[in-house]
């Protein structure tokens, strides 16, 4: 198991969820992670768990200097940086009728602002890693279905992971046309079962519960796994998926099929 | 008498009784919208920062970034003219070149704030002044019209700060005509999408390349051969503002020379950094 053999990936919001499903499955497949987060008590749990092959950084992914400093923390840790997944994100409903200003900013400032700040904090490290390693690096940005399409209940979050969709496109092109070997593409998941959606799940809707109403939205008739989105951003920091970059990769059980 | 201008054959006052506001409107795709708009009928608001150096329509000046700004806006027109049934999102800006590389964190915040912050603070007022539109109308009814671009399609052009704030309104463009929908409010709402119009959004570009050398090269690029008059995104917003739109709702309508539609040979217009 060495898909990763050698890379070393940055993940923010590393602490739970997606997140931390990748940074489990970046350890089993031979690479080196660090966990970024805000939520250091989580955070540290997880890397002591993954052992010699994990690190954890305290981040804010609304400020740059802390970026700065947990991508100068990685190279020190392990000496380059390949990956990075931007998986640090707040799940929030609003509608365009209930959201403030002050709201929806908050929720564009950590999924947008933060993504862009990951992007821009990693390349100068990465395209230094990039110059000896053949596979180059590779950014993962999570955007999600509503990054595709609209939802009546998620207004801020439609726009923030809207913003993800487009800024990955920018980042691939422009990688691409400095040279820099740096691919960036962008994740699409449905609804995962994560701390994130939890809250939903005890909501009833009509007469179904949360649970059975996400399940039934999707065509596969269940929620998602965090495992199952790890093992598609897994594809995309490595070099199995070379040829790839500004795309929108989906997994979402069908649900915009 | 604008109408023979352009040359159209329109149905007068297809729009009369009806109350529109143009934000941007002192300027390029805004300016053509709201002549437009009040050919066919419409008593047209501009709204914008920069007093209108001629064109049609009242003019109000406002911030699109200003909360407080958007609620005079809307009092003052539902006093004035009592009702609102057209909101167009079109103040925007362009945020120069800059790259994920050499953005800092004070562009990119301003750039969110102009032209994703003041479009979501638009469409919220807008449906607030839509829902009361008083006396011989008793249901809400209106048309939101947010001005995207196809860099909320595709990147490539334009700054990292400018493409994220594009793909922010057309998503949340599908929020608010699902909200409304689901609402029963009669609002739609509908992103547009242009390519390379020829507006002062490019004075700063001429002034580092050339107009006569940026342009042809902007011209190039478009599969049509050239970019648009801001007229025909007017007829656009025109069309997405009537009832001759009455079923699209939450879609995304590119105007664009044909350049998102197929494979396209990418040259850096300035060069990259
Ligand atoms: N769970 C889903 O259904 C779903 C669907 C589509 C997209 N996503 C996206 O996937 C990503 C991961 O979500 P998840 O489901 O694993 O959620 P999660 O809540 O389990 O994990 C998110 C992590 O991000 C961290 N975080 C939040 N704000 C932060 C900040 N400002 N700085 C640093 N860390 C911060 C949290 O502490 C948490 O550890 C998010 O971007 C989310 O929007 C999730
Ligand atoms: N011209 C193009 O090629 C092109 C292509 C795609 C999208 N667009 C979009 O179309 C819209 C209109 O652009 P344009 O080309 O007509 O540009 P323009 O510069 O000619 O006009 C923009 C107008 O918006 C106003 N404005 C700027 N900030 C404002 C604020 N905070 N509050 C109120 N008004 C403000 C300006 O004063 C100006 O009158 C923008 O959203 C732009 O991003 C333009």
């Amino acid at each position: 198991m060495s898909r990763l053999a050698d890379k070393v990936v940055l993940v923010s919001g590393g602490a739970s969820g997606i997140g931390a499903a990748t940074a489990r499955l970046v350890v089993r497949e031979g690479g080196k992670a660090v966990l970024a987060d805000r939520d250091e008590a989580k955070g540290r749990a997880l890397a002591g768990e993954l052992g010699d092959g994990a690190h954890f950084v305290a981040l804010d992914v609304t400020d740059e200097a802390a970026w700065n400093k947990a991508v100068a923390a990685t190279v020190e840790k392990f000496g380059g940086l390949h990956g990075l997944l931007n998986a640090a994100g707040v799940g929030v409903r609003n509608s365009i009728e209930d959201c403030t200003l002050a709201e929806y900013r908050r929720v564009n400032d950590i999924n947008g602002l933060g993504t862009f700040l990951g992007c821009k904090a990693s390349i100068p490290a990465m395209k230094q890693s990039a110059m000896t390693h053949v596979g180059g690096g590779s950014i993962v940005n999570i955007s999600s279905v509503l990054g595709l399409r609209g939802a009546s209940y998620a207004m801020a979050y439609c726009a923030s992971k809207g913003a993800v969709r487009l800024l990955t496109k920018h980042v691939a092109l422009h990688c691409a046309q400095m040279k820099y070997n740096i691919r960036c593409n962008s994740v699409h998941p449905g609804y995962i079962d994560t701390p994130m959606i939890a809250p939903r799940l005890d909501q009833p809707v009509g007469n179904m519960s949360g649970r059975q109403w996400l399940e039934e939205l999707h065509p596969i008739g269940r929620l998602g796994r965090a495992d199952e989105v790890a093992a598609m951003i897994l594809f995309l920091l490595s070099d199995e998926s070379s040829f790839s970059t500004g795309s929108e990769f989906v997994c979402d059980g069908g649900l915009t099929a | 008498m604008r109408a023979a201008r352009y040359g159209h054959v329109r149905m007068s006052g297809e729009l009369s009784g009806q109350v529109a506001i143009v934000t941007g409107g002192a300027s390029g795709i805004g300016a053509a919208s709201a002549a437009l708009l009040a050919d066919a009928g419409a008593t047209v608001v501009v709204a914008d920062v920069n007093a209108a150096k001629d064109g049609a329509g009242r003019f109000v000046k406002h911030d699109a970034t200003a909360e407080d700004s958007w609620q005079a806006l809307l009092a003052d027109v539902l006093v004035r003219e009592g009702r609102l049934d057209i909101m167009v999102n079109n103040a925007g800006i362009s945020g120069g070149t800059g790259s994920v590389e050499s953005t800092d964190v004070e562009t990119w915040q301003h750039v969110q704030m102009v032209n994703s912050e003041g479009v979501f603070l638009g469409c919220k007022h807008a449906i607030q002044g839509m829902k009361r539109t008083g006396p011989g109308k008793p249901r809400s009814k209106g048309s939101i019209v947010n001005i995207s671009s196809v860099a909320g399609l595709q990147a490539g052009a334009g700054s990292i700060a400018y493409t994220a704030s594009k793909g922010a309104v057309r998503l949340l463009s599908k929020s608010v005509a699902l909200y409304c929908a689901e609402r029963k409010y009669d609002i739609r709402c509908n992103s547009v999408h242009p390519g390379g119009v020829d507006t002062p959004i490019f004075d700063l570009l001429w002034q580092m390349v050339g107009r006569e050398q940026g342009k042809a090269f902007l011209d190039a690029r478009h599969p049509i051969g050239r970019m648009a008059e801001p007229r025909e995104l007017g007829e656009v917003v025109l069309w997405l503002a009537s009832d001759r739109s009455s079923f699209v709702t939450g879609a995304e309508i590119a105007a664009d020379g044909g350049i998102t539609t197929g494979l396209m040979r990418r040259q850096p217009f300035v060069s990259p950094r």
